[in-house]
């Protein structure tokens, strides 16, 4: 250990002021500049698209609006609700709900779930872990159809609590998965401790390795959050045509109806992203840690 | 009472075992979950938690994912189709799976997308990480800038570059402004070029994922290595070689399985930029699906081509990390 922070204090001083500007260096800077500006150019041409009229577009692409036209966004706002489907405003709350019911479960489940596997050892529990991380791999085109006609038998089609039964078990596996490696990092001395001293393995749970086990739960809940935000395939077999679609699917039906009409689309499309850009923008940190250090598990 | 802020706080590890009065309570609380220790009985047999915390997650998976598998399986091998009545069919599914031409271009289309996203997507993503590597002014900035199309739905993104591809669009005009005019084409509507346009779309919004992950991964690498490796003379690109990739492995690993497993499945934004077309020359096997399922209501069809969707996600991945596993050894 003292040898890497002895190097790492020497490495720090590596970035140190320096006084000459070495060519490679602004070469290095500058291309990366280039290459950053270009990869964010979709997105500023999203923005400009949407503050424009078509003709503005047409004629002037790249160019950002004189006059920023605000009234595609009410616009859209309005023609959303005459799609068919949920409009932009419903969707967003019928995405919420979806998200945040299934997060919970997801955790909570996964996390107990987790913690069995993790301080179990036997061959049972292993092969159970086994077929957990198994399950990630599976695609959710190989189950959609028989639960798209369960749920129909059961009358859960086209309901909330339907994709929300689809997500818990879908993504239970992954969850389940980096619980498990967590759980098995954490030391078993405080649980230990704790039932020494006349815990059950219950309260040793809630008490003791549930606090400890924070940061993987925040990691849990941004991947999972972010899967099921996002999931397009799963809410357009289930939630199609009920009118409780969620945004992915308003975009969908939006787009189809409004083709081409890309001030419209646009303003559509940065209506839906914004929620998401600004809960990324705040939790940057966490969001990037979170992708980065739950796969590495 | 006392009993309880030693249980909560961990700063006491092996707390000695100590007799006293307040032992009756905590001894009557720990009796509540699955049958209670003889406080009397300290020897450790350390009780695991009980099987009912992994009840309700074996369910849901069992329910959601093995079952319903089980059951494609089944469909795949009969005439499914919710009206008429159902009869085993065989093989029959299968073989039209693969004959068929929909659904033979979109399984070439999907392994086509998957090496060229996978290959693209990794070498931006090591280079982003590479570039990014030391702090510098700005450096977080570019790096939440990078990741941010990873978060945008796959719809949206799907969308926004419809309109970036449309012919007298945004792609086009910039092409024609600098000369290239000869490369300007209707992205998405030339069989030719539709696929290459999706699988650029693909990378864009993916890189950043891989760059998050290599940029982790670099960060593990002991600095003292790369150091000494500079002190032996070693060259920026000797270092990256020798010191740098090796320690990356797992990462590498890790980046081609995932870039796999979403690369096999796309969906969301093959819909929003082509719908499968023009023609079939874009379908990938996951639009087939639900287009043979519903809307064309050949259930069974659906099945087999999910159960050969899934064969070839567990097929390629699982020989995939095999493989890495075993080279990362060496």
């Amino acid at each position: 250990m003292t040898l890497t922070t002895q190097a790492r204090r020497s490495r720090s001083q590596f970035p140190a002021p320096r006084f000459t500007v070495k060519p490679s260096t602004v070469l290095g800077r500058g291309s990366l500049i280039v290459v950053w500006l270009v990869f964010m150019l979709p997105i500023y041409f999203l923005v400009v698209v949407s503050l424009k009229t078509p003709s503005q577009t047409a004629s002037h692409p790249f160019s950002p609006p004189i006059e920023p036209r605000v009234r595609n966004y009410r616009d859209a706002l309005n023609a959303s609700s005459g799609t068919g489907s949920a409009s932009f405003v419903q969707a967003f709350f019928n995405s919420v709900i979806i998200t945040v019911v299934s997060v919970l479960i997801l955790v909570i489940v996964g996390a107990m779930a987790g913690y069995y596997l993790g301080r179990t050892s036997s061959r049972f529990s292993t092969a159970v872990y086994l077929s957990f991380v198994a399950g990630i791999v599976v695609p959710l085109q190989l189950v959609i159809i028989p639960i798209y006609r369960v749920m129909d038998r059961l009358g859960l089609d086209g309901s909330r609590t339907g994709v929300i039964i689809l997500y818990v078990g879908f993504l239970m596996p992954f969850s389940v998965f980096l619980f498990t490696s967590f759980v098995r990092a954490l030391p078993v001395d405080f649980e230990e401790a704790a039932m020494l001293d006349g815990c059950g393995p219950v309260r040793a749970f809630v008490s003791v390795a549930l606090p400890l086990l924070r940061p993987i739960v925040g990691t849990v809940a941004v991947l999972d959050a972010i899967a099921v935000w996002n999931d397009f395939f799963g809410q357009l077999v289930l939630l199609s045509g009920s009118g409780k679609e969620t945004l992915p699917i308003t975009v969908f039906s939006f787009a189809g109806q409004y083709t081409a009409r890309y001030d419209l689309l646009g303003a559509g499309l940065v209506i839906t992203i914004v929620p998401i850009l600004i809960l990324y923008l705040l939790l940057q940190r966490r969001v990037i840690e979170g992708f980065s250090s739950g796969v590495r598990g | 009472m006392a009993k309880h802020s030693s249980a909560a706080s961990p700063d006491r590890p092996s707390t000695a075992v100590q007799a006293s009065p307040a032992d009756d309570q905590s001894a009557g609380l720990a009796a509540r979950g699955t049958g209670g220790q003889s406080r009397g009985n300290r020897s450790q047999v350390r009780r695991g938690p009980p099987i009912a915390f992994l009840l309700p997650a074996v369910v849901a998976v069992v329910g959601v994912v093995v079952l319903p598998a089980v059951v494609s399986l089944v469909y795949s091998f009969t005439n499914y189709d919710g009206f008429n009545p159902t009869h085993w069919v065989g093989l029959d599914n299968f073989r039209t799976a693969l004959t068929d031409p929909q659904t033979r271009s979109s399984i070439v289309n999907t392994l086509k997308l998957a090496v060229f996203v996978l290959i693209l997507q990794n070498v931006f993503g090591l280079a982003l990480a590479l570039a990014l590597e030391k702090k510098f002014f700005g450096r977080s900035v570019l790096k939440v800038c990078f990741f941010l199309p990873v978060i945008i739905s796959s719809v949206v993104v799907g969308y926004l570059w419809q309109y970036i591809y449309t012919p007298d669009g945004v792609l086009n005009r910039f092409l024609r402004l600098v000369h290239l005019g000869s490369l300007a084409r209707p992205w998405l509507g030339d069989p030719h070029a539709a696929l290459w346009a999706i699988g650029v779309v693909i990378v864009w919004q993916l890189s950043g994922y891989a760059m998050v992950i290599y940029a982790a991964g670099l960060q593990n690498v002991q600095s003292e290595l790369i150091e000494a490796a500079a002190l032996d003379g070693a060259n920026r690109w000797q270092r990256l070689r020798y010191v740098k990739l090796p320690a990356l492995a797992p990462a590498i690993t890790i980046n081609i399985a995932l870039s796999l497993i979403t690369c096999l499945r796309l969906f969301d934004q093959v819909v929003a930029l082509t719908n499968g077309g023009p023609g079939y020359s874009t379908d990938t096997v996951s639009t087939v699906i639900y287009k043979q399922a519903f809307i064309q209501g050949r259930y069974a069809l659906s099945a087999a081509l999910s159960v050969i969707l899934g064969v070839i996600v567990f097929v390629v991945v699982g020989a995939q990390v095999t493989v890495s596993r075993r080279a990362e050894a060496r």
